[in-house]
């Protein structure tokens, strides 16, 4: 497992019924892309975040597909229309099967 | 010798090592390509394929945003927006990013729902050089969509 994975969320405490948010996240990670050399001259073995996905109140909203093309710390913004109040719910799928999550509520009315 | 001309002797050493190690990616770059290809066109067109089909994409409604220089290929900003009312019957399903001049042609794909309120996302990601971003947009209806733009890259990135 990556060390010191720390995700970040972005977004709005409140919102308008039916208004489009936009919704910041950061994900500290070094998305080894399997393709860099260490010290050692050997390769260092492929360890990214592959995918993301985002839920409110259950359904889903948006996902990622990540490939090792994705930068080191991934920052991903997007939008969401929300119609109540409610939790997003973000979660993030790592190569080794480990997965980080974050959730962050908004009061919408 | 003064500080200042410390300084900028300083400098001017650094400079010379910042060259000496863009030759050095630049050497890597080659060997990597004598031995791993670099992605090209033909294959993003079947990375493409694979995940759309044979079908074929229609220009306009997609807004790449990518800066003209690069200065650092480690992290590129990417932002993409797709025309669309995204309500429940036509909404924008899927976009995936490519890079034609990376290790592997496959960036990203950004998968969307009529509860994104809008098709457009934006990410950081690694270009190994000068090269071309593709955008496919993938619609509920079933129609395609396709864009492309290029970034002038100074520093690869992807470990070159």
């Amino acid at each position: 497992m990556a060390k010191g994975v720390k995700p970040r969320v972005r977004v709005p405490g409140k919102a308008a019924k039916g208004e489009i948010i936009e919704i910041k996240t950061l994900i500290s990670h070094n998305m080894e892309s399997g393709r860099r050399k260490g010290k050692d001259g050997k390769l260092i073995p492929r360890s990214i975040i592959n995918k993301m996905e985002v839920t409110f109140n259950g359904k889903p909203v948006f996902t990622a597909d990540w490939h090792p093309a994705i930068s080191a710390n991934p920052y991903m913004s997007f939008f969401a229309k929300v119609e109540e109040s409610g939790e997003f719910a973000f979660k993030w799928t790592d190569d080794d099967g480990s997965i980080y999550e974050k959730t962050a509520k908004i009061t919408v009315g | 010798m003064s500080t200042k001309q410390a300084l900028s002797a300083l400098s001017r050493r650094e400079a010379l090592l910042l060259a000496a190690g863009a030759t050095i990616v630049a050497a890597g770059g080659v060997v990597l390509k004598s031995g791993t290809a670099h992605a090209d066109q033909k294959m993003v067109d079947e990375a493409v394929m694979k995940l759309i089909g044979d079908k074929k994409p229609a220009e306009g409604k997609i807004t790449l945003e990518l800066p003209q220089i690069a200065e650092n290929g480690n992290t590129v900003p990417v932002g993409v927006t797709v025309d669309s009312p995204m309500t429940a019957d036509n909404y924008v399903k899927v976009v995936h990013l490519f890079a034609d001049g990376n290790p592997a042609p496959e960036v990203a794909s950004l998968h969307f729902t009529p509860m994104s309120g809008k098709a457009s996302a934006s990410t950081r990601i690694r270009l190994a050089g000068t090269q071309n971003i593709v955008a496919v947009a993938e619609m509920s209806d079933g129609s395609v969509f396709r864009a492309q733009q290029e970034v002038k890259v100074t520093i690869g990135g992807c470990g070159g």
